[in-house]
């Protein structure tokens, strides 16, 4: 059980809440309160849109501790449009319809279980932006 | 019976849906079950995936709440709600408000409320009951309410056949911009041990054919005649009706005794394609209609919850929904991915795996 740790990260997982650099204008995901560019102090906090494209991604057939029942499952580099790169899970997708540059978007979805007595950890995944998913559908 | 009405005028200011992708063909269950020798009660049903559960589905769906709120109400933000209301029978904690965490995927500010609803398939539009009566009384100027489900059903048993999920989350608000005043509302409850699950057990049990008239026909009956009694309206002042939707019959099949067309019926009719949504079936239905409705077409909501009662509305369009950015429920119902019965079994958690 690492509740404190996860209660604390709570605003960026559930919704993408990062920060932005006051000198720079950096967009700063997760939050760390220091400019990676710049290096100023940066706590002023940043909604981001949850948009963004896949930079990279793979399956994970071994799953770690806690995951195992997700199993296979994709992990992605997405590049949110704000700029940074972040790790996440892709959803509501099927290994074959991946690619590099596909647009997703934010979800929030359960990331795992402490057991079937623990907490139930809620953050984002990406899955493929709605509107080309119901484009394709529809041509 | 008098009709219930707020003192300030209260109305929809945005709604939402969300259904889960995957889809069970029904007929898999009773091939599984039965040897094809039932005819399943619905086509098909909706079933979340591995990371879906009642909080993460309402997220959604109050997100497109919020979306089409701030397209029709100037400067709207999640921090104005006080109240984040979760009506499901399917709570992913026993103990611990789903509220809470729907609140904070908003962004909502703490000061509001939270609690969760229970009363079976009828705990949404209590959610919805609530949230008019407090936005109504002036308590709050904005209120959320959701009716979610990722409804479960014992493999083999007549549940199994239409358990689905999904729901829909509406954001009641005083009636300046609203696209849909409340007109008027009527509840009707009774103790009536139709349907129950018992603390800790895993699977809801049903009285069979006591399911229909007893429970729902009468429920639905009382609520929705009293409430166009009360209103001096009739099935012919309604351009839709929607009822709670177990499977495709019962909701024709009241709709028709109620002396409403089939016209009037069909629109909010997704059980064939979803499945009973339970706590979300009657409001994903509404989100149907509101979807397509135009300036002054008239809407009568009446859900049912076992054990039992009714909530009967009233409720007159003032604007067409916007949709740009926001899908409709028609688009969540056509994004469909279907799964055998063994992929089901492991969405479900029905396998023991040590």
């Amino acid at each position: 059980m690492e509740v404190a740790r996860f209660w604390r990260t709570t605003e960026q997982r559930y919704r993408l809440v990062g920060e932005v650099c006051p000198r720079c204008h950096t967009k700063i995901f997760p939050p760390r309160d220091v400019c990676p560019a710049c290096e100023a102090e940066a706590k002023t906090l940043y909604q981001f849109s949850g948009k963004g494209e896949v930079y990279s991604f793979t399956t994970i057939h071994s799953a770690p501790r806690g995951f195992e029942k997700y199993a296979p499952y994709m992990v992605a580099l997405v590049r949110l449009e704000e700029g940074p790169l972040v790790t996440a899970q892709l959803t509501d997708v099927d290994e074959s319809e991946v690619y590099i540059g596909m647009p997703v978007e934010m979800v929030t979805r359960v990331l795992r279980e402490d057991d079937k007595r623990g907490m139930i950890v809620y953050g984002y995944k990406f899955r493929p932006v709605r509107q080309a998913e119901a484009e394709r559908q529809l041509a | 019976m008098e009709v219930m009405k707020p003192v300030r005028p209260v109305g929809i200011v945005g709604y939402g849906a969300y259904v889960p992708r995957y889809r069970l063909i029904v007929e898999e269950v009773s091939q599984v079950w039965t040897g094809g020798n039932v005819v399943p009660p619905v086509r098909e049903k909706a079933v979340p995936g591995l990371d879906e559960d009642v909080a993460t589905m309402s997220i959604e769906a109050a997100r497109n709440a919020v979306a089409r709120a701030q397209r029709v109400c100037p400067g709207f933000s999640p921090q104005q709600l006080r109240a984040v209301w979760v009506g499901s029978e399917s709570h992913p904690y026993a103990v611990k408000p789903t509220g809470t965490i729907v609140a904070e995927a908003l962004g909502t500010s703490p000061y509001i409320q939270a609690g969760d609803w229970q009363f079976a398939c009828k705990a949404g539009t209590e959610a919805l009951q609530a949230a008019i009566g407090f936005v109504g009384s002036g308590m709050a100027d904005y209120a959320l309410a959701i009716g979610m489900d990722a409804a479960q059903g014992r493999p083999g048993d007549a549940l199994e056949y239409t358990a689905g999920a999904g729901g829909a989350a509406f954001i009641l608000g005083p009636l300046d911009f609203a696209l849909v005043e409340i007109e008027g509302s009527i509840s009707y409850v009774t103790d009536t041990p139709d349907f129950w699950r018992r603390q800790y057990e895993k699977f809801p049990e049903h009285a069979g054919r006591f399911t229909g008239e007893p429970a729902y026909f009468h429920h639905i009956s009382s609520a929705a005649t009293a409430l166009m009694e009360a209103m001096k309206l009739t099935p012919a002042d309604f351009t839709y009706a929607v009822f709670h939707q177990p499977n495709v019959k019962f909701p024709l099949k009241v709709g028709e005794e109620l002396g409403f067309r089939r016209e009037q019926l069909k629109p909010a009719l997704l059980v064939n394609e979803i499945g009973n949504t339970y706590a979300g079936s009657a409001l994903i239905g509404l989100t149907a209609v509101l979807d397509v409705a135009q300036p002054g077409e008239r809407i009568l909501l009446t859900s049912f919850g076992s054990g039992a009662g009714s909530d009967a509305f009233c409720l007159q369009v003032r604007a067409p929904a916007p949709h740009d950015g926001v899908w409709t429920t028609r688009q969540y119902v056509q994004r469909r991915r279907p799964i055998n019965y063994a992929q089901y079994s492991r969405l479900k958690g029905n396998y023991k795996l040590n």
